[in-house]
């Protein structure tokens, strides 16, 4: 006799008692690993008396599979056993199926060293084809832009109008504000600096530059890569989700036509905007802290401006917006045909725009600042 | 026959539109109870407001003899412990493997270890007639009639007394649809489960249903057995039966197997 809340065990005979069920599971399952060897002696299955079992589900009859084996279970099941029907049911159940569960067997484990070098690979690779899928959809944009721009019939002007005022109109209080604050550190930055060398007048000289060939373009196409871009993925990734890209193709039109044309030529015009309006707001910030803390008036600042500035810095900004409003409308639209169907696809793929255009806006910009600085622009 | 969920003079209502006024509905204990109904008659509304996702304006839903609306919070949470629910879609955790989803009320709710509630989780994988690989798989991996599959794996996880299915052979072509009926079938043999079905599907009513709640003006117009229902004197219910789909679902099923199922299960907790 062996001292147990659901197993008795007494010479030959195998006694279960109490609720088999998932609530005990963890007592149950104790309890078989003890005494599973013993009762494997017990080889007859007259012996196994379940006359005192309450209550039996389907994790209690997977104990009893580990307890008795598959054998005795099959023939606690069959036709011959002392059992009620639905409890034969329910052991029949799990008998036929609990083979198939247990057979799967556990995935190969992997070591450290090659799932690394694996996942380095599948992430060059990956990349590899991004850069030529972004290659090959700014290829089609061109040439479908061309194709349009040469046949006015075709401008989707009421498209074009309604991407301007979400990616323009709508952007400018944010960017205007965030601008004047950035122009207000930077003065206040330069005040700090410059006045160590009692060249506290070189602060218009800071803010301006900064705005014109730098700080303008490129906080305004990072405001806008993640206003804008996100939307675009957001947009065309929930089209596709809901299979409309299929439908517009069936329908013999051209989704890059319809979707990314008028949002590529919306932001090429909206950015030089915004970023006209990122330079003079943060100038505005640059010289109102200038009048509040350096005493330099706001026509001393202008006149300052004019005779030390010169267009070419401004010019130099201006350039750079179109490629950057070009190139986060371009990942952002991409973005969205790569969506796969799911509302988790459109979220993961929203991320991605959102990181790939930032990205691609601080290189860009990194890059022009050195083709600028070695031209002597 | 015991009714092993009563609802009694339930009221839904969203801002001026009312669902269901005086509703009363009785589901017993072993069968499978198919509710149907037109589009906007309130057939899901009536389910989540049973499983607890909708808390009614006025009037009572008891299970196992306990009204679910007045007990505390953490006797009602064991109760509908006891519930398996199947969404429509399947509302599988798309961030968790197949296993992962079925595993998670056992480790949650059971307290079970992980390698425990991983072997319980591939029996139930295998109990709802998938392939032991499909544990391994992402819902997004899945096809439409493997995912209702794996959710109703993930709902008879903690062997629930009542099952909940909210149009389970939508979207499945015919063979799915069939073999899914035979499946909820033995399993409701095997497991003495209770089912509660919202459906459109005149096969899956024809071939497995017990009795038939219909839903129509705001409440439950007939509770009964199928028969009886087809020859309910109502407009909807004679369109819905008697239409050339309901025809052709009757004739399909032989008379003899159109009997009541054996309803003598045991009580089993």
């Amino acid at each position: 006799m062996t001292e147990a809340a659901f197993i008795d065990i007494d010479g030959g005979q195998v006694r279960l008692r109490g609720d088999w069920t998932i609530a005990n599971y963890t007592v149950l399952a104790s309890e078989v690993a003890r005494l599973r060897a013993l009762v494997a002696d017990t080889a007859d299955v007259a012996e196994i008396d379940l006359a005192a079992l309450g209550a039996l589900d389907t994790a209690g009859v997977s104990l009893l599979h580990q307890l008795l084996g598959k054998d005795r279970l099959a023939m606690l099941a069959s036709d011959a056993s002392p059992l009620p029907s639905e409890r034969r049911a329910l052991l029949r159940a799990v008998a036929d199926v609990i083979d198939a569960s247990t057979a799967s067997t556990a995935p190969a484990r992997g070591y450290a060293f090659g799932d690394i070098m694996e996942h380095a690979g599948i992430g060059m690779l990956a990349f590899y084809r991004h850069v030529i899928d972004i290659a090959g959809f700014i290829g089609i944009t061109l040439e479908t832009g061309f194709h349009v721009l040469l046949r006015p019939r075709r401008w989707r002007i009421t498209s074009l109008a309604a991407n301007l005022e979400r990616t323009g109109l709508d952007a400018v209080p944010i960017v205007a504000l965030l601008t004047f604050l950035i122009g207000a550190v930077v003065a206040f930055l330069g005040a700090t600096v410059l006045a160590g060398f009692g060249a506290s007048i070189f602060t218009v000289d800071l803010v301006a530059f900064s705005f014109l060939r730098e700080f303008g373009p490129m906080l305004t196409a990072i405001i806008v890569a993640g206003r804008t871009a996100s939307a675009f993925t957001a947009q065309i990734g929930s089209m596709r989700a809901n299979e409309e890209i299929d439908a517009i193709r069936v329908g013999g039109l051209n989704p890059v036509e319809l979707l990314v044309v008028p949002r590529v030529a919306a932001l090429l015009l909206a950015l030089p905007m915004l970023s006209f309006i990122a330079m003079i707001s943060g100038i505005v910030g640059g010289m109102l802290v200038c009048a509040l803390t350096l005493e330099i008036s706001p026509t001393m600042f202008l006149s300052v401006l004019e005779s030390h500035v010169g267009l070419r810095h401004f010019i130099v900004g201006m350039a750079k917006a179109p490629i950057f409003a070009f190139l986060i409308a371009v990942i952002g639209c991409l973005e969205g045909f790569r969506v796969e169907g799911s509302a988790q696809s459109v979220g993961e793929h929203t991320t991605s725009s959102v990181v790939q255009s930032i990205f691609i806006v601080i290189v860009v910009d990194a890059v022009a600042a050195l083709f600028c600085m070695e031209m002597g622009w | 026959m015991t009714n092993i969920i009563e609802v009694r003079g339930v009221r839904n209502q969203f801002g001026p539109q009312v669902v269901h006024d005086d509703l009363d509905l009785d589901v017993r204990r072993g069968e499978i109870l198919s509710v149907v109904g037109g589009s906007g008659t309130g057939k899901s509304v009536l389910l989540r407001t049973i499983v607890g996702l909708n808390r009614p304006v006025a009037g009572s839903v008891s299970v196992f003899g306990e009204d679910l609306l007045d007990l505390p919070a953490a006797r009602r949470a064991a109760l509908e412990r006891r519930f398996g629910v199947l969404f429509q879609k399947g509302a599988l955790f798309s961030s968790l493997t197949v296993a992962e989803n079925v595993a998670l009320p056992l480790i949650e709710h059971a307290g079970l270890k992980a390698a425990e509630a991983g072997r319980l989780a591939a029996l139930k994988i295998a109990l709802a007639g998938l392939p032991a690989n499909a544990g391994e798989k992402y819902p997004a991996d899945l096809s439409g009639g493997m995912i209702k599959r794996a959710a109703l794996a993930r709902a008879l996880a903690l062997d629930p007394d009542i099952l909940f299915l909210d149009e389970p052979t939508a979207g499945l072509d015919p063979i799915g649809a069939a073999a899914f009926d035979e499946l909820i079938l033995t399993l409701r043999d095997a497991l003495g489960l209770t089912v509660f079905m919202v459906t459109h599907d005149l096969d899956t009513i024809y071939t497995i249903t017990d009795r038939v709640a219909v839903l129509a003006q705001k409440r439950v117009l007939v509770n009964d057995r199928l028969d009886v229902v087809a020859d309910f004197d109502d407009a909807w219910i004679r369109e819905y039966f008697h239409g050339p789909r309901g025809r052709a679902a009757a004739q399909a099923v032989p008379p003899a197997q159109r009997a009541p199922h054996n309803l003598s299960h045991g009580e089993q907790a």
